[in-house]
């Protein structure tokens, strides 16, 4: 199939008439693209979009303790969740911390994948090595790990202590649930800005270097434009996995520390109250998109800007 | 090259020991020999991980989440690659709406997905069986791939293809000789995110797993809300060696760099 696509590319470089008006092209022409999309359309067809429109129904049924989910259609489910002060403020937390989670993995992930591109070998590679080796670590055992740091006897309070400080509450609060999350997340950040750095040219830098720009400026005005694609699809990623989180908060926000994920949770397999837990997702997965998509929006055009 | 500075390598040092941090405190306790979870501990023992030979339900469920890994990220691999190399190098009607929808599983919860598809899988009859199973993590891997794909197809410079071409290459012998080696880190660095995802994969297979098909994070999470014993650190810190062990061999075979980065 790749091979189709590769002949009507070189049949268009070949092609010496005037170009078309890429409009009215033949749908012909467009057969390769689509069957090289196929596959993927399909499965995405049956496991996305099916599912999720069955989703949506879901939140239009009725609840009723005694029977469970009746079909009907009315938006009580979504007054319910909108209107209530308990779930206004499970959402702002939610995102709050996706927020502070993206904002510490693009301060942290983004110089760190600098400083490795700045070393050699060995070091280098097993540098890069321990940073996104945790990734290959379920997230349940970094969970677990953070527990044991963090707990009122963990090693952070124990060091506390010996200092005559502490013991402070950390676990089950916002803060474990953001410092797990940035551990978690990080290689998300580091990769993308690295795979941005290798495609950067040294010589650009020594070119700027030696044409007298300071350091400061070489890493503002040559590194970081080249570097931005990198940051934008590696913030995209961290916090959109952040948001919708659901390990981390579950284990480390304990049981009243809710976000979003764990109160649909709840619904799901507490009070068996399906149409209200998928209202609560539904709204969770549009708010995401929402803000996703304005993020990029905003930052495609910066970075168009200054590229152009 | 320019050298790091003093400050760089301060905060790599930092960054380091904050990555290390959770995974060497889990190793440490899981040797504990006391029936709880404390630190210091007492001396070491090893009683923790012969507990783990008394719970089967640990291995099987290893298996399961390595052949479903390895599978899926196949699977995504073969439907990722060929529509990110249309999306990447032509425009046609649908290239916006397909790349959306394969990226759209970064966007929606897995949550969200773990419920469509209970609800789905119900309907269908296909609650519990593994094969779906393998769809649907393939479903969440494929945004993964993609990405890595579009990233390298994207940012290739199509006059070495054209170069080629004008030397004679067809157009197979184009792709295979010269593209496809240059989005080779694209590919690999894909599908090992997507290996690494599926079996990290939480959220979505606590709702869409059976009894028999439950993958080893569902089943260590279910472990750890259950119990507070040191067997989830022996677990866990098993998990970490023999994925380490994978790290070392694929860095061994092929070479990390070149996997996850595409240095060669």
């Amino acid at each position: 199939m790749a091979n189709a696509t590769l002949e009507a590319g070189a049949a268009r470089t070949t092609d010496h008439r005037p170009p078309r008006d890429p409009l009215r092209a033949p749908w012909r022409a467009y057969v390769p693209m689509w069957l090289l999309g196929a596959p993927a359309l399909v499965l995405f067809a049956a496991l996305v979009l099916a599912p999720l429109a069955m989703t949506l129904v879901l939140t239009f049924y009725r609840f009723d303790p005694s029977v469970g989910p009746i079909a009907a259609f009315q938006f009580g489910n979504y007054v319910n969740v909108l209107s209530s002060p308990y779930y206004q403020t499970i959402f702002l937390r939610t995102f709050g911390i996706a927020a502070i989670t993206t904002a510490l993995c693009v301060a942290i992930g983004a110089p760190e994948a600098y400083v490795l591109s700045k070393m050699r070998d060995p070091w280098r590679s097993s540098c890069l090595l321990v940073i996104l080796a945790p990734l290959l670590v379920s997230v349940v055992v970094r969970a677990f790990g953070w527990s044991m740091l963090l707990g009122t006897a963990g090693i952070v309070n124990q060091a506390f202590a010996a200092i005559g400080l502490g013991p402070y509450k950390l676990e089950y609060t916002t803060f474990a649930i953001v410092i797990a999350l940035v551990h978690v997340m990080l290689p998300f950040m580091v990769i993308p800005v690295w795979t941005a750095l290798q495609k950067l040219d040294p010589q650009t830098e020594q070119a700027a270097l030696s044409l007298m720009a300071s350091p400061a400026t070489t890493l503002r005005r040559i590194v970081l434009p080249q570097v931005m694609p990198g940051v934008l699809s590696g913030s995209l990623m961290v916090f959109g996995l952040s948001a919708s989180a659901f390990a981390i908060p579950g284990l480390l926000g304990g049981r009243r520390l809710k976000v979003a994920a764990t109160a649909v949770y709840d619904q799901f397999l507490g009070s068996l109250n399906w149409p209200l837990g998928a209202t609560i997702a539904l709204l969770l997965l549009a708010a995401n998109l929402i803000i996703m998509l304005t993020y990029y929006r905003m930052l495609e055009r910066r970075y168009g800007r200054s590229m152009g | 090259m320019r050298r790091n500075g003093l400050f760089a390598l301060a905060f790599h040092t930092l960054v380091i020991a904050f990555v290390l941090a959770p995974l060497i405190i889990v190793v440490l306790v899981a040797f504990t020999p006391d029936e709880t979870l404390t630190l210091p501990t007492h001396g070491l023992s090893l009683r923790w991980f012969r507990a783990i030979l008394n719970y089967p339900d640990f291995i099987t469920a290893f298996v399961t989440s390595v052949k479903l890994a390895f599978i899926s990220a196949t699977l995504s691999l073969g439907v990722a690659l060929p529509a990110g190399l249309a999306i990447a190098r032509a425009k046609f009607p649908g290239r916006d709406f397909l790349n959306a929808l394969l990226l759209s599983p970064l966007v929606i919860p897995g949550l969200v997905l773990g419920i469509a598809l209970l609800r789905f899988f119900a309907l269908i009859g296909a609650t519990g069986s593994f094969p779906w199973l393998v769809l649907a993590h393939t479903v969440i891997v494929t945004p993964f791939v993609l990405r890595l794909v579009l990233s390298a197809a994207t940012g290739l410079d199509r006059s070495v293809e054209h170069a080629a071409q004008s030397l004679g290459a067809s157009a197979w012998t184009t792709f295979r000789r010269v593209t496809l080696p240059m989005i080779v880190p694209g590919i690999t660095g894909g599908w090992l995110l997507a290996f690494i995802n599926s079996f990290d994969e939480l959220t979505m297979s606590i709702f869409v797993t059976s009894p028999q098909t439950v993958t080893l994070p569902v089943r260590m999470y279910m472990y750890a809300t259950e119990s507070i014993d040191p067997m989830m650190a022996s677990v866990s810190t098993l998990v970490i060696v023999v994925t380490a062990a994978a790290m070392l061999l694929l860095d061994r075979a092929y070479g990390l760099n070149r996997i996850l980065i595409g240095q060669h």
